[in-house]
Parts: structure tokens; C-alpha cells; sequence
């Protein structure tokens, strides 16, 4: 279709648009913090430029029409999911192991726990539209 | 940073985000009276980005330049990005988008205030 595929229009435009802020925010933390002080905590820094590249992927494969897209759109968002349970999990019990705050920090406390809801949104929208011709 | 810039560009885009909303309730799409809103809060934050520049180069920079410069140049095109994806779509949801623009502008505003407040170098 023209216009794009079903997974933008709709609640599907703002989904991206939601997960392009993710993108930005993440890629520009990320990069401020390894550009900055790298040896300060490399292992979460690391992980805030792990989570902006998923949030970019996920950005750009759920915008984009096609099943290719479709497909790396659903392991993004589901990476994604895995990634802020995991992160969110280690960080309740343990803080110690990431002394600089991440994106999936206590589950994305610090961003009004939106990264924990937004995966879930990701993939409810992805099965929804999955049987889309696209 | 100048509070009253800080505070004017937080009322304008949070008035905005409440105008958006309300159109998204009614099930408007994106129409013009929302590009110009959008026009009007975007030309507060280059005020404020002008005046930003001017305070660091006559006062000092914060001590975290970096951080603070990646949130000027998120607050200059989080909004003109935000229309041009939500002007594609012709339902409430188009709308919905500037609302979730308009309402990251408070937070980085925050942020910033934040930065600037812990000092310079």
C-alpha cells in the first residue's frame, strides 16, 4: 500500500512515534555517556547503548511496510520486552551491578515505567496487524 | 538559565499538549490551527535556545555540556518532527502524536533546569 503499511496508521502512528523518542532519547544518552565517561560504569553504559540500538531497530522496522520488516520488528520489540524484565529484575535486587541508570533501569522507573508498558503495546499491535497485507 | 523563558515555553507546550488532547477525544485529525500551535510553542523554544547559548557564553557552560546540548538540540526538533509524522495521518491519531510531542518539551525543559542548576565547571 501506498500509504504505508497498516502498522502506521492508526494507534499504530503513535506506537512509532512513542518509540522514536525511545530512539532519540536512548541513542543521546547513550552516546553522551560513553563519549563522557566510558570507564565510569562500562557495563551499563554498554547496556544504554544496547537498548538505544534495539529501540532504533524497532523505530524503524515497525515504521517500515513489508514482511522483513515485520519480522525484525517483532524480535526488536521482543528483545526489547526481554531486555527491560531482565534489567528491571537484576536492578531491584541487586543495584550494585549498575551504578548509572539505563533505560530498563527498576523497569523504567525513571520514564514513568513506559519502557515496561511500550513492548507490550509493540507486540499486542504487531499481532494485530500481522495478518495485514503488506 | 532564564526562569520566566523556562517557565513560558513549560505553560506553552503543556497548553498545547491539553489543546491536542482535546481534539484527540473528539476524534479530530491534524488540522492547520494545530501546525500553527505548534509554530507558536517552537518559536518560545528557540528563544530559549538563543538565550541558553547567550547565559553559557557569557556566564559558563554547566558542568555536563554534553547531556545539556543533547537536550537543546532534542527540544529544537522533537516538535517539527512530530507534525511532520503526525500530518500523514488523517485521524485522532495523527493528533496523538503531537500530544506525546508537546509533552516530552516539559521534560527536557525539566531536565535541562536540572543540569544548569547543578553549576558550572
Amino acid at each position: 500500500m501506498s500509504e504505508g503499511s497498516r502498522r502506521t496508521s492508526g494507534p499504530g502512528r503513535l506506537l512509532v512515534a512513542v518509540y522514536a523518542v525511545f530512539a532519540l532519547s536512548a541513542s543521546a544518552r547513550a552516546g553522551v555517556q560513553i563519549a563522557t565517561g566510558f570507564s565510569d560504569a562500562p557495563v551499563a553504559y554498554l547496556l544504554s547503548a544496547f537498548a538505544a540500538l534495539v529501540y532504533v531497530v524497532a523505530t524503524v522496522a515497525l515504521a517500515r511496510p513489508g514482511r522483513t520488516a515485520r519480522r525484525v520488528a517483532l524480535v526488536a520489540v521482543t528483545v526489547e520486552l526481554l531486555g527491560v524484565l531482565t534489567v528491571g529484575t537484576v536492578t531491584v535486587f541487586d543495584p550494585g551491578d549498575f551504578p548509572d541508570d539505563t533505560v530498563w533501569s527498576l523497569y523504567g522507573r525513571g520514564y514513568g515505567f513506559v519502557p515496561l508498558v511500550l513492548p507490550v503495546l509493540g507486540l499486542l499491535w504487531l499481532r494485530r496487524t500481522w495478518r495485514a497485507a503488506d | 538559565m532564564f526562569a520566566v523563558v523556562d517557565y513560558t515555553v513549560i505553560v506553552a507546550s503543556l497548553a498545547y499538549a491539553a489543546w491536542a488532547l482535546l481534539a484527540v477525544v473528539l476524534g479530530r485529525p491534524p488540522r492547520e490551527p494545530y501546525v500553527i500551535g505548534a509554530g507558536v510553542v517552537e518559536a518560545l523554544i528557540f528563544v530559549q535556545v538563543v538565550v541558553a547559548i547567550v547565559v553559557m557564553a557569557v556566564d559558563g557552560a554547566p558542568s555536563d555540556l554534553a547531556t545539556f546540548i543533547g537536550y537543546l538540540l532534542m527540544i529544537v526538533v522533537i516538535l517539527p518532527l512530530g507534525l511532520f509524522w503526525a500530518l500523514a495521518e488523517k485521524s485522532r491519531w495523527g493528533t496523538a502524536v503531537l500530544v506525546v510531542a508537546a509533552l516530552v518539551i516539559p521534560v527536557l525543559v525539566v531536565r535541562m533546569q536540572q543540569i544548569w542548576d547543578a553549576g558550572g565547571t
